[in-house]
């Protein structure tokens, strides 16, 4: 099936979401998500922010849809014509929705552990506003500890349901929903009830903002001072196939989390045990250094220069070596 | 006098009881549908009936049962929507008190049209002494043979079910509705799939509002075309209003849709007029999920023509000037009634039953509230009014389901037609507080359009 998102075509199997189409093709004209996630069925459709304006239904029906569409549950149709950043329509949604998700979030990323890891500041720095129209009390929450190892924040949370979607299709029963509705609609275990399960780490992975963090990582580092280094280990565990980034200050393990890809999904879930409890460099078998996207700050004074100094512009062999950088510096 | 398709016996003793509802007629349709038609002829004559949607968006019923999907060997249901919560309206709740056993005779037909084995009836958990008469009659109904297995002799087998909600709004919206009957929390569905592909456990699914299966009946009796003829254009039938507000006569009414807004609000047979001899300042035409217009274009169009109830009439000008028929929860404000307070009351409603499952509504239904209480307690500004607009836009479109839209109409077409009502509560902080602003020129004739250049 053909379909052309922002002037760009492309073809792709009959099933596949705009959203996906989309990062079939990459770069700027993927819509940001907040809630979808690949890894996980029936995510997605809830934050909005990947709204996209469909001017065109399909080839055989050529009538525009006459809403905005959540690009992530949106399937398309051969001949589909999306636009995405082209639409100044879809700008000024997504700008709104933007808004939306920060006025009731406390903005407290100097003492948030998500901070230069998190979606919402990406999202909101890419665009959201200076400044909030919004002059009232924002929602707060206490925090709560779900077991001994992760901490659920709900103040920061944007209510994207991807980790009720693991606790429903990843761990094997759940005890993990929302209770309430609306905006004092919360995250809860049911009573408080930890959750004792071996992959229940991975809400912290797919939680997009801060709410849900290690309580083993909790205010060790900004994660943009630790170096993230690939790892595996043999786990013991059936589902769980040890592949993990460590992520080090010094000698030091501080945390383990598992690989995400480029769209911050991870790659494969990892155990509780590979989580929480292999924190020593004996435990694992390193592969290498992590690449990170130079976009991100956590890439900042790491592996990877973004422009290479003027003594290896001179050195044919040190060009050959730093070919990806002289590409990049290029491509910018 | 119209005559009464719907509540034509509405006064006779004992009616709700099988005994007493037979006798005036009552399941004639059911023997008619079961015994002479098809159900494909009974989803035609629904179709001929011209017969719109009772529950707001006024979708046609025949349309709705036609996409109904029909693969083999997957059961299909027609689920009842009694959730009626919406503000203004009550006129489902009223049918079900008194004429139990006309939506059960509707559901019959329609399950039978419908091929379903299993049909539901979902009522709102507030409602717990309609849930008990539902069940009574469904009792009554079964021991008469009309519900069970063969019914009449026919073959047809069908079981009804009540089920009571947890008392949420949003539930009301079709497919948290069907979330909610499996039993799960009730967010309304990201669609496609649309119910009558995959509804309730994934079967097709027609999901109706209470009228709108009680009407079937007199459609089955009369015959679609018959039907049709009461009514005006698209607009066929009758319809229940729930008038409420500041007039003489509260109460449900029968109209036939086409009768002129002005005898509905002042003759003696309906509203009565405003009450206490004041004048009118604004209606909500259908339920709070609609535009408010001020008194002026509430009665005439924009062009000076007569305003009529009907789906089309009501809706003339669009947002910019119309309003829509939607549940038919009528609600007529006096001079004295203070529009911003009644935009934040809605609001507020909005703001309590947003499910929260999408981030517009979720945050932006609370954001509203919160200016819209600032600015009726008087601390408002006047950048205020630019801000909700702004807000209500956002929000508008942009949601899963329509809780969004409703949410944002009321305050859009509340600022749009009464800006300066508002404006005063900014300017006047301190007397708007202790009173209103009064009808203004809320009731002055329109203006003669112009006649355009030659």
């Amino acid at each position: 099936m053909k379909v052309t998102i922002d002037g760009i075509s492309v073809e792709v199997e009959a099933g596949t979401t705009i959203l996906n189409a989309a990062r079939i093709i990459g770069g700027d004209i993927v819509p940001p998500a907040m809630c979808y996630y690949s890894k996980l069925k029936d995510s997605g459709g809830k934050c909005r922010t990947c709204l996209v304006k469909v001017s065109k239904g399909s080839e055989k029906d050529p009538r525009p849809m006459p809403k905005l569409v959540a690009s992530c549950r949106t399937t398309v149709m051969d001949g589909m014509e999306v636009q995405n950043i082209t639409s100044p329509e879809v700008i000024e949604a997504r700008k709104g929705i933007v808004e939306m998700l920060l006025i009731n979030h406390p903005l407290d990323c100097p003492i948030c552990d998500q901070a230069g890891e998190c979606h919402l500041q990406d999202l909101g720095f890419e665009h959201g506003a200076v400044k909030t129209r919004y002059e009232f009390d924002r929602r707060t929450f206490n925090k709560i500890d779900i077991g001994d190892k992760i901490q659920l924040h709900m103040t920061r949370c944007i209510l994207c349901y991807r980790c009720v979607y693991v606790a429903d299709q990843i761990t094997d029963h759940r005890i993990h929903g929302i209770l309430n509705r609306g905006d004092h609609s919360e995250i809860s275990t049911y009573i408080h009830a930890a959750i004792e399960n071996d992959f229940s780490g991975n809400v912290i992975d797919v939680c997009p903002v801060g709410a849900l963090t290690d309580k083993t990582f909790r205010f060790k580092n900004r994660v943009w001072f630790t170096n993230a280094v690939e790892a595996h280990r043999d786990c013991d565990h059936a589902n769980c196939n040890g592949k993990v980034t460590l992520w080090y200050k010094g000698e030091e393990v501080l945390r383990v989390t598992a690989r995400k890809d480029v769209y911050g999904e991870v790659e494969e879930f990892i155990c509780n045990t590979c989580r929480f409890d292999k924190k020593k460099t004996a435990d694992w078998v390193i592969e290498g250094p992590r690449k990170v996207s130079h976009k991100s700050v956590i890439s900042s004074n790491h592996y990877e220069m973004l422009n290479p100094p003027p003594v290896v512009k001179n050195n044919p062999v040190l060009i050959e070596a730093n070919k990806e950088q002289f590409e990049r510096e290029t491509r910018l | 006098m119209a005559r009464k398709l719907l509540l034509e016996h509405i006064n006779v003793p004992g009616i709700d009881t099988y005994e007493v509802y037979r006798s005036k007629g009552g399941y004639a349709a059911v023997e008619k549908a079961l015994k002479t038609l098809s159900p494909d002829e009974v989803v035609e004559e629904v179709k001929k009936s011209g017969l719109r949607g009772r529950g707001g968006a006024g979708f046609p019923t025949g349309m709705k049962w036609g996409f109904l999907a029909k693969p083999e060997g997957v059961a299909r249901y027609l689920v009842c929507n009694a959730d009626e919560s919406e503000p203004g309206t009550f006129k489902d709740r009223y049918l079900m008190t008194y004429l139990p056993h006309l939506l059960i005779e509707g559901m019959i037909i329609g399950s039978y049209a419908l091929g379903a084995k299993v049909s539901y009836i979902y009522v709102r958990g507030e409602m717990m002494p309609q849930i008990r008469i539902l069940e009574k009659a469904i009792a009554e109904a079964k021991s008469a043979g009309f519900l069970g297995k063969n019914i009449l002799g026919t073959g047809y087998d069908l079981e009804l079910y009540v089920q009571p909600g947890g008392g949420a709004y949003i539930c009301g919206e079709e497919t948290a509705l069907l979330e909610s009957l499996e039993g799960k929390r009730g967010n309304p569905r990201i669609k496609p799939p649309f119910p009558a592909i995959a509804g309730v456990w994934g079967c097709p699914t027609v999901v109706n509002n209470v009228e709108s299966i009680a009407a079937v009946v007199p459609i089955i009796n009369e015959g679609g075309e018959e039907y049709a003829k009461v009514g005006v254009g698209r607009s066929t039938g009758t319809k229940l209003i729930s008038a409420g507000g500041n007039i003489v006569k509260p109460g449900v009414y029968e109209i036939d849709l086409g009768l002129p807004v002005e005898e509905f609000l002042y003759s003696d047979e309906y509203c009565g007029g405003i009450a206490n001899g004041k004048r009118l300042k604004a209606v909500v035409a259908g339920g709070s999920s609609v535009p408010i217009l001020p008194a002026n274009l509430f009665l005439k169009t924009i062009n000076n023509e007569p305003r009529l109830m009907s789906y089309e009439s009501l809706s003339e000008g669009g947002f910019v000037s119309g309003t829509m028929l939607g549940s038919g929860g009528f609600i007529a404000f006096d001079e004295d009634q203070c529009i911003v307070r009644n935009t934040w009351n809605f609001t507020r409603f909005y703001h309590h039953e947003s499910c929260g499952q999408c981030s517009p509504c979720r945050e932006g239904t609370g954001w509203m509230e919160k200016v819209l209480h600032r600015l009726e307690h008087g601390h408002g500004s006047l950048s205020d009014m630019d801000l909700l607009v702004d807000v209500s836009k956002k929000i508008e479109g942009n949601t899963i389901c329509p809780l969004g839209d409703a949410a944002a109409w009321p305050v859009a077409s509340a600022i749009r037609h009464f800006r300066d009502e508002f404006e005063w509560h900014v300017t006047h902080a301190s007397e708007a507080v202790s009173r209103n602003y009064g009808l203004a020129h809320y009731a002055d004739p329109l203006p003669k359009p112009e006649p355009a250049a030659q």
